[in-house]
């Protein structure tokens, strides 16, 4: 099955087969992300820049700009992975649920 | 590799969307196909239609772009009708009511909760007396700006509004024009002060004088490339051409076209002129266009006025903005009226459009600071047109603090924002009002608050500048605001210094309060606040900020976009009435 995958309206959203699934302005939890110098970054997302599919379990990651709120570093992040696709349908990893860099990069979770 | 949204524009654009709006519109909001839905939603733009962020699906924004803002008679009383009938919303907004019309930064005006399927109704009423909402969003002419009092102002140097109609009448459904790589946003200005704002936008004409085969010919100096947003703020460049009257549509086609062949359609992010400015620089795009695309030899740039742009220039005695009586060139007045936030209630509307009709020519304009002016108002019916009562509210004499407020939409109805805007500027402009004293000889102040990094409510140039961000406060997360000061335009335009980072909303008043004590305090004798601003570093200015609660409280401390609709009794997006049928049923998910 194709996946249409695409951001959108300046890098607000994600968007999974025309829905929208992944907004900006949530706090992403970041422990192992090179972010910043805080031991578990916080990252306020305040837009994507592109979102791709990858890895067996087919992880639907993004390229975003963001904020750590706690030390104010503000950076790009590569790979995060925003939820993945199964049977067809998006599910949506909760922000506040841990995000390690290993995912992104190995597809194995 | 062309972005989706180039495949979209390539399929159908322009003013083939028409038939499908009106296609979708006669067969319901289920008939979109869903997965058509980012396709249509992005083509509808360039009707000045914009889907509503997540949680008010099937609601749309509509934007009505009049160049240079100036509303016809009837043409206000038109807009506030459609609204009144067509731009309600589930549930009220506790500062605004239900049904009101956003004045914005681009001299335009916008409608929330607008359905689909009343759309074709929509746009029949706006053609009978003249508007459209053709280009006001999408990757096209946007609304062109310029000074609001463009052809009845003793400022003016050269007419501004026949140069925006004309600009408007040829590139609006031109099919060559209508599909750029981004927006494109022009600006006219025509008068000694500098009204037009034209250093923050894509093309820019400016009022110049030049001396061709020893005659003294008016006409308008040419900028290229500014603009405010994500984190990428650019002044428009001189590009040395003048251009009179009769040729800068000429030139402004050749300008538009050129970015249309060499702007970057594959990274909508590097899209804008701006980034093309940056590449190539001034010289290049001036050869380029001269060779390329525009007939007859360019002159170089004429003698400008900006000298004397006193234009939010940050002088004491500079004009700040059109708010209050002033006489027009014709010994009429305008009245400039303060439109807190631009959010107008629909009954003010019409109580509005009463007495422009009856004491005025009916005729209103739409500024860049959000407010409204009444035009050619005879010196013996200004007292009667103001002694209304809607102009205690919509007054000519506001307090600097509200007069100087300016809020972009928000997370109320915005994809982009981070933070909740226009009521928390309402209620931070109340308690400025009610507690802290403007230092001596500051009586214009500019506080302009952006709920994202897009800068729609344009913070850059603002005596204090306020941008969306989160923070973490007793240990959770908040909506905050950077704060950046000593922005403005004028001669030597500068973009505010963003010296303190994620400030908890509660504590932004507290920290205007401070800083404005710490300045009364220190400032030299007459120093203006951005030459006071301007005279010390990023890390001293921060120190001045001190933010502190105090008795200003802020209901909208937690994450405004997990609500369907911020001030909703059950805000949560599972309690979305969203998306609805034409007559507001809620269509049942699927799942």
């Amino acid at each position: 099955m194709t996946i249409a995958l695409r951001t959108l309206d300046d890098g607000a959203w994600i968007s999974v087969n025309d829905s929208r699934e992944v907004g900006v302005s949530d706090i992403w939890t970041l422990p192992g992300h090179e972010f910043c110098n805080c031991e578990t970054p916080h990252v306020l997302l305040e837009a994507f820049s592109g979102v791709d599919l990858r890895g067996v379990d087919t992880h639907v990651i993004a390229d975003a700009v963001g904020m750590c709120i706690d030390c104010g570093t503000r950076d790009g992040i590569d790979s995060l992975v925003v939820g993945r696709i199964v049977d067809g349908e998006f599910k949506r990893y909760e922000p506040g649920s841990v995000q390690r860099p290993s995912v992104a990069a190995s597809g194995d979770r | 590799m062309p972005t989706d949204v180039e495949e979209w524009k390539d399929e159908i654009y322009g003013t083939d969307i028409r038939d499908h709006i009106e296609r979708f519109a006669e067969d319901g909001w289920e008939s979109i196909p869903d997965d058509e839905k980012d396709a249509w939603f992005e083509r509808f733009k360039w009707y000045g239609l914009y889907h509503q962020r997540a949680g008010q699906e099937s609601y749309f924004m509509m934007r009505i772009g009049p160049p240079g803002g100036v509303l016809e008679p009837g043409q206000f009383r038109r807009i506030v009708e459609i609204a009144d009938e067509y731009a309600r919303g589930p549930v009220s907004n506790p500062e605004f009511g239900n049904g009101w019309l956003d004045v914005t930064t681009r001299q335009a005006i916008q409608l929330h909760w607008i359905r689909i399927e009343d759309v074709p109704d929509i746009f029949e009423a706006l053609e009978d007396v003249g508007l459209s909402t053709v280009q006001a969003c999408g990757d096209s002419w946007r609304n062109i700006v310029g000074c609001p009092v463009a052809g009845k102002d003793k400022h003016e140097h050269v007419d501004a509004a026949a140069l925006a109609d004309d600009l408007h009448d040829t590139f609006k459904k031109n099919e060559a024009h209508s599909n750029l790589p981004r927006k494109w946003k022009v600006s006219v200005t025509g008068c000694d002060e500098g009204c037009g704002q034209g250093d923050i936008n894509d093309l820019a004409f400016e009022p110049a004088e030049k001396v061709i085969d020893g005659e003294t010919v008016t006409g308008y100096n040419v900028r290229v490339g500014g603009g405010l947003a994500r984190n990428e703020p650019r002044f428009a460049k001189n590009i040395d051409v003048f251009v009179t009257p009769e040729r800068a549509v000429e030139v402004a086609g050749g300008i538009s076209a050129l970015f249309r062949d060499h702007g970057d359609r594959e990274n909508r992010y590097n899209a804008r002129i701006k980034f093309l400015v940056d590449e190539w620089g001034p010289e290049k795009l001036r050869d380029v266009l001269q060779e390329e695309y525009i007939d007859f030899k360019l002159e170089t740039a004429g003698e400008d006025l900006r000298h004397s742009y006193s234009y939010n220039a940050g002088d004491a005695d500079g004009k700040h903005d059109h708010v209050g009586v002033y006489e027009q060139d014709d010994g009429n007045n305008y009245i400039g009226l303060n439109v807190l936030m631009g959010r107008l209630g629909i009954d003010d509307g019409y109580e509005i459009a009463d007495a422009a009709e009856e004491h005025a020519s009916g005729e209103v304009r739409l500024t860049q600071r959000q407010n409204i002016i009444l035009t050619d108002v005879q010196d013996d019916k200004v007292d009667a047109l103001l002694d209304n009562p809607v102009f205690d509210e919509y007054s000519p004499d506001p307090h600097p603090f509200q007069r100087g407020s300016i809020a972009c939409t928000g997370s109320e109805f915005c994809s982009l924002s981070i933070v909740e805007t226009k009521n928390r500027q309402v209620r931070f402009s109340r308690w400025l009002v009610d507690n802290v004293s403007l230092p001596e000889g500051v009586e214009d102040f500019h506080i302009h608050l952006s709920g994202c990094t897009a800068s729609c409510a344009q913070p850059q140039i603002a005596d204090v500048s306020l941008r969306g961000m989160k923070t973490r406060k007793d240990g959770e997360p908040v909506e905050a605001l950077d704060i950046g000061l000593g922005g403005g335009l004028g001669e030597n335009p500068q973009f505010a210094s963003w010296v303190s980072d994620r400030v908890p909303a509660d504590e932004v008043p507290g920290a205007i309060e401070n800083l404005l004590a710490n300045f009364d305090d220190a400032r030299e004798d007459g120093e203006s606040f951005r030459e006071f601003v301007a005279a010390r570093d990023d890390e001293e200015l921060a120190d001045l900020i001190e933010p502190e609660e105090t008795s200003y409280e802020d209901p909208f401390m937690h994450n405004t976009k997990q609500t369907w609709y911020p001030y909703a009794e059950e805000d949560g997006l599972d309690d979305s009435p969203a998306p609805a049928r034409a007559d507001g049923t809620p269509i049942p998910s699927d799942d």
